[in-house]
């Protein structure tokens, strides 16, 4: 029962054309930037728009083939997290999760006893009497996720659900976000111009510009080659997994870090490469985190050099050429890596 | 002390005769009320079949408009209609048009040789002119494009993406419009639903044209004031404060809309 969507929408000078797959219980990100086509592909994938060519259809059901085969969004097997929610005013968080239940002929206690289950599994058992304008936007983001799921959509799409957050709130939803999912047997489109919510929340990436898919596969995959300037830009974030225990991060794949914020537990953490110092030898002083590394690859681009190293843990680093000159950097020169603490972010991986 | 504004003579002297203008008649009209006779007048059997006439037949007009109008308002406002601003024009024209003339185009259509009228007679037995169901159509042909206006301005406004979202959820068209379109568009029907009743209670040019004056049946306030100026002034004068009241109830009931302006 895979989703196999060949979307394919001409409109005015716009054409959008791409391929995509996913599987139940994998979580796709579509990734890129403003105007790409990531709203035309969620519209048409809900229902709200129709294709001009191509096909959506999951497992044997065809939801869309023009120009004979048009199942419009209210009878599409969906859920919906909208960018700015759409919650309905004039329904308490518990009618506005009961709407989609009723909307589809569940009786009315059995729909509010169904609401009143997943707002609890959004931790908002307490708030099902609440107007929505009364919400904050993390409670409004997770009723809107609670709307989405209660009824069991095959396919569920996330249109920047984390998008209206500010800063610290999200980190927290972020990670929330990722245990919902994690629990959710369906297929999940996430669409996102956010590199860390798709690298975080993604089985597999999908990346679009000028609505074409540009580059695909695993964050890892994509993160370590980049085909293109925008993906590099875009994905160039060092993502490592590990177990926090106060400021100390043992990482999975191999040594640790030492970060600005304690914390407890398993842990993203994450930092940009042009982060992290190359020396030719171990600098003098004490920066918190310095260890040796291998240099595997160069990549220009337009302004820097990103120079792939291994260590532990492997990581990106973003140098000017005169630095690359300067060091005389060649695949096998050993270097050390130095890392400020304040320069990484830890989040909670739930 | 701070410096008082400058008011140009030229401004204010027309500004004070236009209030003047508005005002005073109103203020004579209370002045010259008969306060001491008004119940007695007010309880006259013929005062009280206008009243109560006038009373239902706008609340039958303004549930027929509600009937009749949101749809058309929805259809205006969201349907890709093929030439809907010709449609939003043909909609407004009883708004301009003076409404004696629709009470003859009624009579002409709906009369008992009208192309309509003759077989409603025929098939149904049916005769319109000159009944009380005519003058709840000729005060819904005045008094519905004021409904269709305000409910389609709502509309309009309405962010339609909320709709959109009930269609994920599973909600057919029609659910959709009862339980979240028409909830979203309240004010607007309330405002419309208003002005539509005031518009029909004060209805005088089309009820006459098409329904005629007759005592009990037809004849609604408006129609009796006119009446009674010329056998008994001080009953037309308690029928305008009659009025008078009910219009100055009709702009508390907006008043949040309109007295306190643009915020």
């Amino acid at each position: 029962m895979t989703l196999d969507a060949d979307l394919r929408i001409t409109r005015d000078a716009f054409a959008l054309d791409i391929r995509l797959t996913v599987r139940p219980g994998e979580v796709v990100a579509l990734l890129g930037p403003n105007g790409a086509g990531k709203t035309t592909a969620v519209r048409a994938l809900a229902g709200l728009d129709h294709l001009s060519a191509g096909h959506v259809r999951v497992g044997d059901h065809v939801w869309d083939r023009p120009p004979k085969v048009f199942v419009p969004a209210e009878r599409r097997a969906v859920g919906v997290v909208f960018q700015d929610y759409l919650l309905f005013n004039h329904l308490s968080a518990l009618e506005n999760v009961a709407f989609g239940p009723r909307a589809r002929g569940v009786p009315r206690a059995r729909a509010r006893t169904q609401a009143r289950a997943w707002l609890a599994t959004v931790g908002l058992a307490e708030h099902a009497g609440a107007r929505p304008r009364t919400l904050s936007g993390g409670q409004a983001q997770r009723v809107a996720l609670a709307r989405a799921l209660v009824t069991q959509p095959d396919l569920l799409l996330l249109d920047e659900p984390l998008a209206a957050l500010d800063a610290s709130t999200r980190l927290h939803i972020r990670a929330e976000l990722g245990r919902h999912l994690r629990d959710y047997p369906g297929r999940t489109l996430l669409v996102t111009h956010d590199p860390l919510d798709a690298m975080v929340l993604a089985d597999r990436l999908v990346i679009i510009e000028a609505g074409r898919v540009v580059q695909e596969g695993p964050p890892t995959e994509v993160a370590r080659r980049p085909r293109t300037d925008y993906i590099a830009h875009l994905v160039g974030l060092n993502l490592h997994k590990g177990t926090a225990d106060g400021t100390t991060v043992a990482l999975d794949g191999g040594g640790a870090l030492i970060v600005a914020e304690p914390a407890a537990g398993p842990v993203h953490v994450a930092f940009p490469p042009s982060a992290v110092g190359l020396y030719p030898r171990r600098p003098a002083g004490s920066p918190r985190n310095t260890w040796p590394v291998t240099v595997a690859g160069l990549e220009q681009h337009a302004h820097t050099v990103r120079v792939h190293l291994a260590g532990s843990p492997s990581v990106l680093a973003d140098v000017t050429p005169a630095v690359v000159a300067e060091l005389r950097l060649a695949p096998g020169t050993q270097l050390w890596a130095v890392l400020k603490a304040t320069e990484i972010q830890t989040y909670a991986r739930g | 002390m701070k410096a008082r504004q400058s008011r140009p003579a030229a401004l204010v002297i027309p500004a004070a005769i236009g209030l003047a203008f508005l005002t005073i008649p109103l203020a004579g009209l209370l002045l010259q009320a008969p306060w001491k006779d008004l119940p007695h007048h007010l309880l006259t059997p013929e005062i009280q079949a206008a009243l109560k006439l006038s009373l239902v037949c706008a609340t039958l007009t303004t549930a027929l408009c509600l009937t009749l109008g949101i749809p058309l308002a929805w259809l205006l406002a969201r349907a890709d209609l093929p030439g809907r601003g010709f449609l939003r024009a043909l909609v407004t024209v009883p708004l301009v048009l003076p409404p004696v003339v629709g009470g003859v185009a009624l009579l002409l259509v709906l009369g008992r040789r009208g192309p309509v009228g003759h077989y409603l007679d025929s098939w149904f037995g049916i005769s319109l002119p000159f009944t009380t169901a005519g003058v709840v159509l000729a005060e819904a042909f005045v008094a519905m494009p004021f409904l269709v206006i305000s409910v389609e301005g709502a509309l309009r406004a309405a962010d339609s993406r909320y709709e959109e979202a009930a269609a994920t959820l599973g909600a057919s068209k029609l659910l959709t419009f009862r339980r979240v379109t028409l909830p979203a568009i309240a004010p607007g029907i309330i405002a419309g639903t208003v002005l539509c009743w005031a518009r029909a209670l004060g209805e005088f040019g089309a009820t006459i044209t098409f329904a005629g004056n007759f005592p009990g049946e037809t004849t609604t306030m408006p129609l009796a004031v006119y009446l009674a100026l010329e056998t008994d002034p001080d009953a037309a004068v308690v029928l305008s404060v009659a009025l008078l009241a009910v219009s100055i109830a009709v702009l508390a009931c907006l008043r949040d809309r309109w007295i306190s302006g643009p915020r």
